[in-house]
């Protein structure tokens, strides 16, 4: 009765992981599938081609735009760890008029939606000539709210002898801060760095608005574009090969990196 | 030494203190000018009043992209709680592979959102869809998920669901982690069912993650834009035409800036209200 009853159970409990897994598995073998076979139930292709991913290379610089948006998530997530940690450590360790205001200020902002900003922020990217240019991307990016609250938590739980210390022997604030408390503060900034990768990484909306120019796009406008446009000849192979392209890198650092992955973004919970 | 530490304090804090006027005060002030303008961004900005306010009013699109998110929200927030509350339930208890299990339900979580539309595009697809070809071969008709006005949203909601709700089930495990066993046991010894325990232990343990679940996905609802830009174009009829789409449209493909400043205020102080509310009704069921 209690193996009936287990039985029973873990069928469930892996049916329910297979509706995750299912489809993410179907779409990367239907990429290699001829054109005609993809509507099929049948998950193995009956001749395996890359027809499907030579169709992409022909009619998008998909590598291009995977560059691009290695670029700007790689530089706008490296801003965040410095900047970040640097305006949590002033507002946690050191004393200053005006730092409880700054903190309030950063509470703030975080409760206004960001609607609000979306068409004044592509006007001054306009105005300010920063359309079409990789730095669109990264300076609304280059430092986090969320990211300066959760420094300044961790960063209040350090020894104050240690600091006390370092300022002794003369070391500045600067020294202390990235020589002696970020090699101790390693979870945090593998948290906050994966969470502003991912956030970057995903984001269409923002790239969507000011880029325009194809050399310059990000992987997920690329593919969404390709998918929505003309350019993929509605040919299903294609687009589903690309979002493979796109999902795939993702899926292998999770694999690997999983438990960091779970516990960074499991803390963004926390953002509101 | 104290002045110079305070001194430092200013200077380390400098970069948000910058980051905040460019890209926060300003766009805040800026959409609070734009609001009362009309303007295509290359010729001259008028002064319009309020006419924009009295255009959104009376601007049906709008207020159907309102309706469509509402919708949205009431079969994503119900399904997403219930959904990742019983997942995490089940991933509590002692069972084998528990790591396998957790990592299968979060994958679609950090996916792109892109690459989750197109497969579901498909999936849903009315004569070729994996879903319809599956419900045919055990003997039930098929559904038009994207292209009935009445299925086209709840498809979308589904899909949501399905993407987000290992982010959710994460939360609530970690919320009831946090509930101390003892109070568990005492429950057995006072000869408590399971559903008691449930409603009387873990409920208000986890209530603080219920409130951060629903103001997220809340959040999370009002910002849909991808997914219908992909799935349907907002389409069929508006049926799932959501407010961010609709800005969008009206900024970068009309480029009437002053009106789709409007909206975004708009859009932005329905979402503040309704987050406001939900708080407010949850504290007080405590």
């Amino acid at each position: 009765m209690v193996i009936f009853k287990k039985t029973v159970f873990y069928t469930i409990l892996f049916a329910a992981a297979l509706t995750f897994l299912y489809p993410f598995i179907w779409m990367i073998l239907a990429t290699f599938k001829p054109e005609i076979e993809i509507t099929e139930i049948t998950l193995l292709p009956s001749v395996f081609t890359l027809r499907s991913y030579e169709l992409v290379f022909n009619k998008i610089p998909i590598i291009r735009s995977f560059l691009n948006s290695l670029f700007v998530s790689v530089t706008a997530t490296a801003s965040v760890l410095f900047f970040s940690s640097m305006v949590g450590y002033s507002l946690s360790r050191l004393q200053f008029r005006g730092r409880e205001l700054i903190f309030g200020v950063i509470l703030l902002t975080m409760m206004i939606p960001a609607q609000i900003t979306l068409i004044p922020m592509y006007i001054l990217m306009v105005k300010l000539d920063l359309t079409n240019t990789y730095r669109a991307l990264i300076f609304p990016a280059s430092i986090s709210a969320f990211g300066i609250l959760l420094f300044r938590q961790y960063f209040k739980a350090f020894p104050q002898e240690i600091i006390d210390a370092a300022r002794i022997d003369g070391a500045g604030e600067f020294t202390i801060l990235y020589r002696i408390i970020w090699p101790n503060s390693i979870p945090t900034l593998i948290t906050v760095g994966i969470i502003t990768f991912m956030g970057i990484w995903n984001d269409v909306l923002w790239p969507l608005i000011v880029i325009r120019k194809e050399n310059l796009m990000t992987m997920p406008q690329m593919v969404t574009l390709f998918s929505v446009g003309g350019r993929a000849e509605a040919q299903l192979g294609a687009i589903l090969a690309a979002a493979t392209l796109l999902a795939v890198p993702v899926m292998l650092i999770y694999l690997f990196f999983q438990k960091y992955f779970i516990r960074s973004m499991a803390t963004s919970g926390l953002k509101n | 030494m104290n002045r110079k530490l305070s001194l430092m304090g200013y200077l380390m804090s400098a970069p948000y203190i910058i980051y905040f006027i460019i890209f926060s005060a300003f766009p805040i002030f800026f959409s609070f000018f734009l609001i009362f303008h009309r303007w295509n961004i290359v010729g001259p900005m008028k002064w319009v009043g309020l006419a924009n306010f009295n255009m959104m009013f009376s601007d049906p699109l709008f207020w159907t992209s309102i309706y469509n998110t509402i919708i949205f929200l009431l079969i994503h927030i119900p399904l997403q709680v219930v959904v990742a509350l019983v997942l995490a339930e089940v991933l509590n208890q002692k069972i084998k592979a528990r790591a396998f299990f957790r990592a299968a339900f979060f994958m679609p979580v950090v996916v792109s959102g892109v690459v989750v539309t197109i497969l579901w595009k498909q999936l849903y697809s009315t004569d070729t869809g994996l879903l319809n070809n599956l419900l045919m071969a055990i003997g039930f008709g098929k559904v038009e998920w994207l292209t009935s006005t009445a299925m086209a949203m709840p498809s979308i909601a589904l899909m949501a669901t399905w993407k987000n709700v290992g982010l959710y089930m994460i939360l609530f495990l970690a919320g009831l982690q946090s509930v101390p066993a003892y109070m568990y046991e005492a429950a057995d010894i006072d000869g408590a069912t399971t559903l008691q325990k449930f409603r009387y232990i873990t409920i208000p343990a986890i209530n603080p993650v219920i409130i951060m679940v629903l103001i997220l996905s809340t959040i999370g609802g009002f910002s849909l834009f991808i997914e219908p830009y992909v799935m349907t174009g907002g389409g069929p009829l508006n049926s799932t035409l959501s407010t961010v789409l609709y800005i969008y449209r009206q900024g970068f493909s009309f480029y009437k800036m002053g009106y789709a400043a409007t909206l975004g205020f708009m859009l932005a102080a329905i979402i503040f209200v309704v987050v406001l509310i939900q708080r407010k009704l949850i504290e007080q069921d405590d």
